[in-house]
């Protein structure tokens, strides 16, 4: 798994670094995403796909 | 014309009104007679309001929305709109909108949030005491669910604590829905008097808080950092002020899920996001209007029609949460709408979940013996208000 992350379209809300707080963290400036690793390891991808499905801007991406 | 009007009369207190359930059952859009006679549309379906909620090609402005309902019924900040500075960023489009939010994002991030944590456990401890102090009955809103929010918010804002009592005075006032609407406007009059001179304050002796920073950044005008601030106060405390009071009363009449929330700490962050989920307390709007035709789900919204979300039938809809009427703390309660979604989803977000994570445990182990002190049908309930929770709750324990 390969992850996009957009702060451009990020709007802050937080749900990925509370959801997957292992690969995803807040800027402190903007509180934008900030990709901690592109590519999880297997036992985190499920957690991931939760995060890009509750991320409200589309900021995050997986392949 | 359509002969549907705003369903608001719930028959139960928890479930939205029975109407809505019904229509959601033949569909997620529908046409909807406003107000204002405006054919317009009610969403009740959940995929339907989340594309709503993301697409880029609806308003959020509210001088291009018709209103569901009369506009005496509607919420604070509606009614406050004319008297409002700028700076309410809720209510403004992009790129106005991104300006203004990017300023507070960092602000409200999930690791500033964890930062507060210690502070509210302590906030919510000296409420226990002095509910404790006290004895029962009380009335859990005015001692708990109101004041718990409100200093919070003024620890986040800087409000200095001889301030205090008198900024939790109005905004107590504000939040009422016993308040007349003149008295509540002159309470926001207040307030924003208030928020104005603390940020003439803060600049010149500047603290470790939000109003502080905000004016270190230079991006914002007094008028529109008094706007802010309002926005902040409004939206952070009215909500999860009838979350925790609401929330209670949901525990306090669904003992095995009460038994959960305070037996099993494993069960509370899950727990929070699913009374969010089931209580719905924004239970008259969102409200959208297409800035071009946009398609959902095979129909057409013609440019310039309002369409009203209706959060509470969304959130129970069958295809997305299963068995969605039962209150139930296990289930997977992720992705409920209670916060929105899109470029508005809510800012302070993390700070309401922190704030109940530790308020409803604390509340429930501090006072095992929690109950009613009346019949849960004498809980006189916020049903015609755009933020839905009970105006009282009698306890004792």
């Amino acid at each position: 798994m390969k992850i996009k992350a957009d702060e451009s379209v990020c709007i802050g809300a937080g749900m990925c670094a509370l959801t997957v707080p292992a690969v995803f963290d807040q800027s402190e400036e903007e509180g934008t995403v900030v990709l901690l690793q592109e590519a999880p390891p297997q036992d985190l991808e499920e957690a991931v796909r939760r995060a890009v499905t509750l991320c409200p801007s589309g900021a995050i991406s997986v392949e | 014309m359509s002969e549907l009007t705003m369903p608001t009369t719930r028959q139960r207190p928890l479930d939205p009104p029975e109407q809505l359930t019904e229509l959601r059952q033949h569909g997620a859009l529908h046409r909807m007679t406003y107000a204002d006679g405006h054919q317009g549309w009610l969403v009740t379906g959940y995929a339907a309001a989340r594309a709503v909620l993301a697409s880029p090609h609806f308003s959020n402005l509210t001088d291009k929305q018709h209103p569901p309902i009369k506009a005496a019924r509607m919420n604070l900040s509606d009614k406050g709109k004319a008297k409002l500075p700028p700076g309410f960023f809720l209510r403004m489009d992009e790129p106005e909108h991104t300006r203004f939010r990017k300023l507070l994002t960092g602000q409200f991030t999930v690791r500033r949030m964890k930062l507060l944590e210690p502070r509210i456990a302590e906030i919510v401890g000296e409420r226990l005491d002095a509910m404790e102090a006290a004895g029962g009955p009380v009335d859990l809103v005015q001692e708990f669910a109101l004041p718990i929010p409100s200093l919070v918010i003024c620890e986040l804002l800087g409000v200095p604590y001889e301030d205090r009592s008198e900024f939790q005075q109005d905004t107590k006032v504000l939040a009422s829905l016993e308040t007349a609407a003149d008295d509540a406007l002159a309470a926001l009059g207040r307030i924003s008097a208030f928020m104005y001179g603390l940020i003439q304050r803060k600049r010149a002796e500047p603290g470790d808080d939000l109003i502080s920073g905000l004016v270190e950044t230079g991006e914002l005008n007094d008028e529109e950092l008094t706007g802010v601030a309002l926005l902040l106060l409004i939206a952070g405390h009215e909500t999860t002020a009838n979350m925790l009071g609401l929330g209670t009363y949901a525990l306090l009449t669904n003992p095995d899920q009460l038994a959960a929330m305070r037996d099993d700490p494993s069960a509370v962050d899950n727990g929070v996001e699913e009374l969010m989920r089931f209580l719905t307390i924004i239970h008259l709007g969102p409200i959208r209007t297409a800035l071009r035709d946009v398609e959902i789900e095979g129909v057409t919204i013609e440019a310039g029609q309002t369409v009203t979300l209706h959060l509470p039938t969304a959130n129970r809809d069958p295809s997305r949460f299963p068995g969605g009427d039962e209150l139930d703390l296990a289930r997977p309660a992720g992705g409920h709408l209670t916060f929105g979604h899109g470029i508005h989803q809510c800012l302070g977000q993390q700070l309401a979940r922190a704030e109940m994570r530790i308020a409803f445990p604390a509340l429930l182990r501090r006072l095992p013996g929690l109950r009613l002190a009346v019949t849960p049908e004498e809980v006189p309930m916020r049903s015609d208000m755009s933020i839905y929770g009970v105006h009282r709750l009698p306890v004792t324990w």
